[in-house]
């Protein structure tokens, strides 16, 4: 459903319905990290990245009427050339991670196949991940959250209007 | 003798009828209660003393006919309100609500009165907050008029600006419990000090609870809060254009809305199911009384004080209630490594 | 138990899709969600491999990831707001000079 939903992103006519279908595969994507017991992260994406990034984009779509598809007519005569041939790389592209994996996995990688690791008990636990999150991370974080600042700032100056 | 997956499944079937119900409840309540404060009756003609008239509201919608721009966007159009409605039930579907129990013995083992146990559940509360967000701007955007896009974007921004505050308050009584799984968080709010007055959250911090009580209610767009329903000036905002069915899980999104902000808030800062007088498995019974007090207090708000200009609102949710709100986390968190609990 | 050979194909899957996404579509706004499709391959595969190897290092990174997502798709908004109403167009074609 994932794989669908994705799919569905990039090749939809309508910007609108593409940003709802990459909330769907957020969702999908959700679903699965819990799967992989990780319930925080499924949290977490449904949070900040279904929750708010994708308001964003929301916003910035209906905010610049682009809900009409105005792909049809690219002014320098693009053909559907380029778009055959970016899907065959596209396939390619996948093909050829296939095929390295496989290769990986026959070549005596038993990661590959592996399943849970040790203690997947310690994966649940949230306390883990914010001891993880505030010692050895702790220059990731502080870098990050300056990020964000900056991040702000930027976005509200680019989106100014000149006045 | 009954097994246990029956009875989950006996469970989901009580919390979405109880749910149903208490929107039920809520309908008449209002009307109620705002009749008592502007000094009149409110309705008394359907049934006795009026407590059948959310039966008449439900059928008179559903009678209605239902409507749809033609300019609208199909899709979307029909799936907002079940989106809307989807998420205000989804978001109860980890809220517990009384102690483990065995139901006098009919079952083999007790089961939590709480449709799925999540040890992230105060987070997926939040998370589905945030979905909730979804049906309101699809409903404007996709009715395609004026006053539903305006209504739905004032409404969308109102509801992620307070978000953050609303979860710095969740943090705050998260980092006294110190887990995220709101039986825990219940759980650890059992017993008094000096014997009589009870453990609460609300004791240690009462900021947080003012500022999760601000929150959930611009949250879930009530007034002072509701401009964008602003009935005096967007018409009905980004609920315009829809009539019957749809308008119907509108209204019941924001009740069950209510219902469940009302619940998490009774459960993280006033104890959830612990009261004196009563044994463990009653324990619901004063669940209910302080949700019900709380769903009150709601009530009284919307119909006491005046709505707040939009401007006015986006200023205090940014400039007061966020900065308090991580003040506020800050003051728990340093108590708590300072005092050890 | 699903081995971690699957998720990484899956991985890839949604990777090379972001991917054909970036190049292909003629609207900057779907350039920009394929890649936040991109990213979120990334964050499977990151997880799966936290998974795997029993440490919780997976969700610390991919919680970073997000955060970084984030970041990048308010600025990367910004920019379209501001090359919108400069030439009224989401169309990656039509900015073709560097300078107007």
């Amino acid at each position: 459903m994932a794989v669908g939903a994705s799919l569905l992103v990039v090749l939809g006519r309508n910007p609108m319905h593409s940003v709802l279908l990459l909330i769907v595969s957020f969702a999908a994507l959700a679903a699965i990290y819990i799967g992989l017991e990780a319930p925080f992260a499924a949290v977490v994406q449904i949070i900040i990245y279904a929750g708010a990034i994708m308001v964003l984009f929301l916003f910035v779509v209906m905010l610049l009427n682009a809900h009409r598809e105005d792909d049809a007519a690219p002014p320098a005569g693009v053909t559907s050339g380029p778009l055959r041939a970016g899907g065959v790389l596209a396939v390619l592209l996948v093909a050829e991670l296939v095929w390295a994996l496989r290769r990986a996995a026959r070549g005596g990688d038993a990661l590959l196949s592996a399943g849970p690791g040790a203690d997947p008990a310690a994966l649940q636990s949230v306390r883990a991940l914010g001891n993880r999150l505030f010692t050895e991370y702790s220059l990731a974080f502080e870098v990050t959250s300056i990020l964000i600042i900056v991040a702000m700032v930027g976005a509200v100056v680019l989106a100014r209007r000149e006045s | 003798m009954i097994p246990v997956y029956v009875a989950q499944l006996g469970m989901v079937l009580a919390v979405f009828v109880m749910l149903l119900l208490s929107a039920a409840v809520m309908v008449y309540s209002e009307r109620k209660v705002a009749a008592f404060i502007q000094q009149r009756y409110g309705p008394y003609l359907v049934g006795p003393r009026g407590l059948l008239q959310p039966i008449a509201d439900v059928i008179k919608l559903m009678f209605k006919e239902p409507l749809r721009p033609v300019a609208a966007d199909k899709a979307i159009f029909f799936l907002a309100p079940i989106l809307s409605a989807t998420a205000a039930f989804a978001a109860f579907a980890v809220v517990p609500f009384g102690a483990e129990s065995t139901f006098f013995g009919l079952l083999d083992e007790p089961i939590k009165l709480q449709v799925a146990d999540v040890n992230v559940a105060v987070l997926v509360v939040f998370a589905i907050t945030s979905i909730s967000v979804y049906g309101i701007v699809l409903a404007g955007w996709s009715s395609n008029s004026k006053y539903s896009l305006l209504g739905a974007l004032r409404s969308a921004s109102q509801m992620i600006s307070y978000e953050l505050s609303y979860g710095m308050a969740l943090a705050g009584a998260l980092v006294l419990a110190g887990s995220l799984s709101l039986t825990d968080i219940v759980n650890a709010q059992q017993g008094a000090w000096f014997g009589f007055i009870p453990r609460w959250f609300v004791f240690v911090q009462p900021l947080g609870f003012v500022i999760f009580m601000i929150a959930g209610v611009a949250e879930t767009n009530r007034a002072p809060f509701d401009f964008p329903e602003a009935e005096q000036e967007l018409v009905a905002g980004y609920h315009t254009e829809y009539s019957s069915t749809a308008f119907m899980m509108f209204f019941l999104a924001e009740y069950i809305n209510m219902v469940t902000a009302a619940a998490v808030a009774a459960n993280l800062f006033l104890g959830g199911w612990h009261g004196p007088f009563l044994p463990e498995y009653l324990g619901w019974i004063w669940f209910l009384v302080k949700v019900a007090a709380i769903l009150f207090f709601y009530i009284w708000m919307r119909w006491t004080l005046p709505r707040l200009r939009y401007d006015q609102l986006m200023q205090f949710g940014w400039k007061v209630l966020l900065p308090l709100a991580a003040l506020n986390l800050i003051v728990t968190a340093a108590g708590v490594i300072y005092f050890g609990n | 138990m699903v081995p971690l050979g699957h998720y990484l194909i899956l991985s890839a899957i949604l990777f090379a899709t972001g991917t054909m996404g970036v190049f292909l579509r003629r609207n900057v706004i779907t350039v920009l969600l394929s890649i936040e499709v991109m990213l979120n391959a990334v964050n499977l595969a990151f997880i799966a491999f936290g998974r795997t190897l029993g440490s919780v290092d997976g969700q610390v990174i991919m919680f970073f990831v997000v955060t970084v997502a984030a970041a990048e798709a308010a600025i990367g908004l910004a920019l379209v707001i501001a090359l919108f109403r400069h030439r009224e167009s989401l169309n990656p074609d039509v900015f073709t000079s560097l300078k107007w």
